[in-house]
C-alpha cells in the first residue's frame, strides 16, 4: 500500500467521526448554544409568541421592570412569531421533545396547559411560589382552578382579555335605526335590515375567526352553564340545543363578507371601524388595535357582549410556566415573581391592551373600554374560551378546528354535529 | 478499468455521505414508518403498537379526502399548465425572436422567487373583494370591462386549488421554457430540413419529429413538476393560511402532528407522501438507468 493511500484513510477517517461526533453531539450541544459566556452569570430563557404591535411591546416593558430587580440575570427573549401562538407552538414542541426546554414559556391558561403540558410532564407546579408571593390572596377565585389539577398550580396569569366582544360602528347602527341587540334574535333582525340597506351586516376573517365566532354563537345560544357543560361531559353535543346553536352559527355565517377567507383579523376589524361593515365578533385585542389606528372609543367604535351573553364573561389569558429540567430555574422563578408581580402586571397590561390577571391593579392606568371590562370580569358569570386554549386540550381543539374548516366549505351540518361528537369521543371528556 | 487500490479509495472517499445519508435519510424514514405505525398522540412519545390503524383511519377521514382531490385537481392543473406554458413560450423563442435573451430571463425571473412571496403577491392579486375594497385582477377586468371573469379565486371551496395552481404555473412555467428550449436547441436543423423537403407541414414537423424527440425533456418536467406538487406547502399557506377548502397533505401532517399533538398520524401521512413520491420517481430512475446502461 502506498503513503498516498494511508494518508488519504486517515483524512476519510477523521472527516467520518467529524460527522458521526455532529450528529451525536447535537442533542447535548443545543442548550450550551442558548448558554452563551455567562461564566457564573445567570440567565433566563423565556419563550413566547409576542413579536408584533401590542404584545411585544407589553413583553418589553415588563422585561425593562425584571432588569431594574435583577439586574445580574441576563433576559433572553426566545419569541418565535405567528398568529395566535400556532408556529411558536410547534417550535416549542420540537425543544420539549428534544429535551432542550426554554426556562419559561408562554401558554393560555386552561386546558391548553393541563391538557397538553401538565399531561406531557413539561411543567412544575408552583404552589410555593403562590403562598411565598402571596397570590393566593390578589389572583381571582375562578382562575385558579383552571390552573390547577389535583390541587396542584401550574402557571401565572399575567393578564386577562375577553373572547365575547361585539364590535360595532355606531354611526351605521344609528343611520339605520338600529339599537345594540342583545339577544340572537335582535341580532339576526338587525343584520337582515343592515343587508337590506346594501351593508355588509358582519365582518368576518380567515379560519381561526370562525371558531371564535362559532363559540361566541355556542355561549350566546346555549348559555353559560350548558356551554360550560359542552367541555366538563355534561351537555351532550349531538342535543337539539346545540344543533340550534349550530345552525344559528350557519345563519350568521350569511351575514358575512364574501372575502372572510383572505381576510386576517385586524382586516375585518378594521372593516368596522372604516364603516366598511355594521359588526365583528373579535377578543378585546382588537380595541388595541382601534387604538393603534387612531380611532376614538365611542365615536368610531362601539362594544358589548356578543348577543346572547349579556353577563357573562368569555376570558382568556396568558401565563408563564416553569419548566420540567429548566437550565436555571432560579432565575426562572425570578422572571415568574415578575410576571405574577403588581408592578409587572401594571408595565405589562396598558401597553398589551388587556386587564390584569390580578385584582388589585390601579385602574386609573387603564383606557375606557378596559376600565368597563375591569368592571364585568369583577361581576360576571366567567366561562373559558376555546379558540384561545381554556376549555379544550390541544388535540381536541384541532379535531373541532377540522370539523368546522370542513364545515365551513361543504355546509352540511349533520356531518358537522357528528364530528363535533365524535371530537369529544376521541379528545375530550366524553365516552 | 480501475486498480484494486483505487477501489478501495474512492469507496472510502464516499463512505462519510454514505453513513450520513443512511442516518439522515435512511434512518428517520424509518424511524417516521415506526412512528406511524404507534399510538403516539400527545407531548411524550408513545411506541405501543397500532398496525395500519393510522392509515385505516386517514382513508375514512373526510378532511383527508379533501386533501386528495385537492391534490390531484392541483397536480394535474399544475403539471399540464406548465408543460403546456413552457413549450409555446420555448417555441415561440425559439423562432430567433429579436431580444431572445431579454424575454428568457423575464420567462425565468419568477422561478428566483420563493413560493411564499409569490403566494402573497397572488393573494393580492386575486383578493375576491367587492364593491369599493376590489382590488388586483378583478379591478382589471372591471375596468376592460370583462365583468363575467370577476370571480373569488382561491376562496371557492370545489375549484380555488386550481386558482392557486395558477400562481404556481406562473412560478414554474419559465423553468419548464428552459428545459424546452434547451431540447428544441440540441435537434439538429438538417432533420427539420429533411422534413421540410419531404413535405411536412409546420404542424406536422412538430408533432413527429420535435415532439418524440422532445419526450425526455417532457419526462423530467413531468417527474420534478409532479413531485413539488405533491409536496406544496408553502404557496397555499401563504395564499389562503389555513382554510380548509385548500387543505393538502402536507399542511394537514403540519398541523394534526404540531397543533393537534397527533404525532401517529402525522407520520402516517408523511409516509403516504413519501410513497406516492416515489411512485412518481421510482419509474423515472429505472426508466433513466435502463437508458444509460444503452448508451
Amino acid at each position: 500500500m502506498s503513503k498516498k493511500f494511508w494518508y488519504s484513510l486517515i483524512a476519510v477517517l477523521m472527516l467520518t467521526a467529524l460527522v458521526l461526533s455532529a450528529c451525536g453531539g447535537a442533542a447535548t450541544q443545543a442548550p450550551a448554544q442558548t448558554q452563551p459566556p455567562a461564566q457564573g452569570g445567570k440567565e433566563v430563557e423565556v419563550f413566547s409568541w409576542w413579536t408584533g404591535g401590542g404584545e411585544a411591546a407589553g413583553l418589553e416593558a415588563m422585561i425593562k421592570v425584571f432588569n431594574a430587580k435583577y439586574p445580574d440575570i441576563k433576559f433572553i427573549n426566545a419569541a418565535v412569531a405567528g398568529g395566535a401562538g400556532t408556529n411558536a407552538r410547534a417550535v416549542l414542541a420540537t425543544r420539549l421533545q428534544s429535551g432542550d426546554p426554554p426556562d419559561s414559556w408562554q401558554g393560555h391558561a386552561g386546558q391548553e396547559l393541563i391538557g397538553t403540558y401538565v399531561a406531557g410532564n413539561q411543567i412544575q407546579p408552583l404552589n410555593d411560589l403562590y403562598e411565598s408571593e402571596g397570590w393566593l390572596k390578589v389572583m381571582p377565585q375562578t382562575l385558579i382552578p383552571l390552573i390547577s389539577q389535583d390541587g396542584k398550580i401550574y402557571s401565572v396569569p399575567v393578564n386577562i382579555h375577553r373572547a365575547n366582544v361585539l364590535w360595532y360602528n355606531p354611526k351605521i347602527l344609528e343611520d339605520n335605526k338600529i339599537a345594540v341587540p342583545t339577544t340572537i334574535d335582535e341580532w339576526f333582525a338587525a343584520m337582515d335590515k343592515l343587508k337590506a340597506a346594501g351593508v355588509t351586516p358582519l365582518a368576518l376573517g380567515e379560519q381561526w375567526t370562525k371558531m371564535h365566532l362559532l363559540e361566541t354563537i355556542l355561549l350566546g345560544t346555549l348559555g353559560a352553564e350548558k356551554y360550560n357543560g359542552l367541555w366538563n361531559g355534561t351537555t351532550d353535543w349531538g342535543s337539539a340545543e346545540v344543533k340550534t346553536a349550530l345552525e344559528n352559527f350557519q345563519k350568521a355565517m350569511t351575514y358575512a363578507n364574501t372575502d372572510s377567507a383572505s381576510l386576517s383579523w385586524q382586516d375585518a376589524a378594521q372593516l368596522v371601524v372604516n364603516g366598511d361593515a355594521a359588526f365583528n365578533v373579535m377578543g378585546d385585542w382588537a380595541e388595541g388595535y382601534f387604538r393603534e389606528l387612531g380611532k376614538k372609543p365611542k365615536v368610531d367604535y362601539g362594544w358589548a357582549p356578543v348577543p346572547g351573553s349579556v353577563g357573562v364573561f368569555q376570558f382568556l389569558s396568558d401565563s408563564f410556566v416553569l419548566a420540567v429540567g429548566a437550565p436555571d430555574p432560579e432565575a426562572a422563578v425570578a422572571w415568574l415573581k415578575v410576571a405574577g408581580s403588581k408592578e409587572g402586571q401594571e408595565a405589562f397590561n396598558p401597553v398589551k391592551g388587556s386587564i390584569c390577571a390580578r385584582t388589585d391593579c390601579d385602574k386609573a392606568l387603564f383606557g375606557e373600554y378596559l376600565q368597563s371590562a375591569m368592571d364585568d370580569w369583577a361581576s360576571n358569570v366567567v366561562v373559558g374560551s376555546l379558540t384561545h386554549g381554556v376549555v379544550a386540550n390541544d388535540s381536541w381543539k384541532s379535531e373541532i378546528d377540522t370539523a368546522l374548516g370542513l364545515f365551513v366549505s361543504n355546509g352540511d351540518l349533520a356531518a358537522f354535529q357528528s364530528a363535533l361528537v365524535n371530537a369529544c369521543k376521541s379528545s375530550g371528556p366524553c365516552k | 478499468m480501475f486498480k484494486n487500490k483505487d477501489r478501495y479509495l474512492s469507496f472510502l472517499l464516499v463512505l462519510p455521505s454514505i453513513l450520513a445519508v443512511m442516518i439522515f435519510i435512511y434512518g428517520f424514514i424509518g424511524w417516521s414508518i415506526r412512528v406511524s405505525l404507534s399510538q403516539w398522540k400527545g407531548l411524550n412519545p408513545n411506541f405501543a403498537w397500532a398496525g395500519l390503524n393510522n392509515y385505516i383511519e386517514l382513508f375514512s377521514d373526510p378532511r383527508f379526502m379533501v386533501d386528495i382531490r385537492n391534490t390531484v385537481i392541483f397536480t394535474v392543473v399544475f403539471v399540464v399548465g406548465c408543460i403546456v406554458v413552457g413549450f409555446f413560450l420555448a417555441v415561440m423563442l425559439d423562432q430567433g425572436l429579436k431580444g431572445e435573451a431579454f424575454f428568457r430571463t423575464l420567462f425565468l425571473f419568477p422561478m428566483a422567487i420563493s413560493f411564499i412571496v409569490t403566494g402573497v403577491v397572488w393573494r393580492w392579486l386575486m383578493n375576491p373583494a367587492t364593491g369599493s375594497r376590489m382590488s388586483g385582477l378583478n379591478l382589471l377586468f372591471s375596468y376592460l370591462h370583462l365583468d363575467f371573469l370577476i370571480n373569488n379565486w382561491h376562496t371557492t371551496p370545489t375549484w380555488g386549488i386550481a386558482a392557486v395552481a395558477l400562481a404556481a404555473i406562473w412560478q414554474m412555467s419559465g423553468y419548464t421554457m428552459a428545459l424546452y428550449l434547451a431540447g428544441l436547441r440540441s435537434i439538429p436543423l438538417e432533420l427539420r430540413e429533411a422534413a421540410q423537403i419531404d413535405g411536412a407541414s409546420e404542424w406536422q414537423i412538430y408533432r413527429h419529429v420535435i415532439l418524440p424527440i422532445l419526450t425526455p425533456v417532457t419526462l423530467s418536467a413531468l417527474i420534478i413538476l409532479g413531485h413539488i406538487s405533491l409536496k406544496v406547502f408553502d404557496l397555499i399557506i401563504a395564499m389562503a393560511g389555513k382554510q380548509l377548502a385548500l387543505d393538502v397533505p402536507a399542511i394537514y401532517m403540519w398541523q394534526t402532528t404540531f397543533d393537534g399533538l397527533f404525532y401517529a398520524r402525522g407520520a402516517a401521512i408523511a409516509t403516504l407522501l413519501l410513497i406516492s413520491v416515489a411512485v412518481l420517481i421510482i419509474p423515472y430512475m429505472w426508466f433513466t438507468l435502463r437508458s444509460e446502461k444503452q448508451l
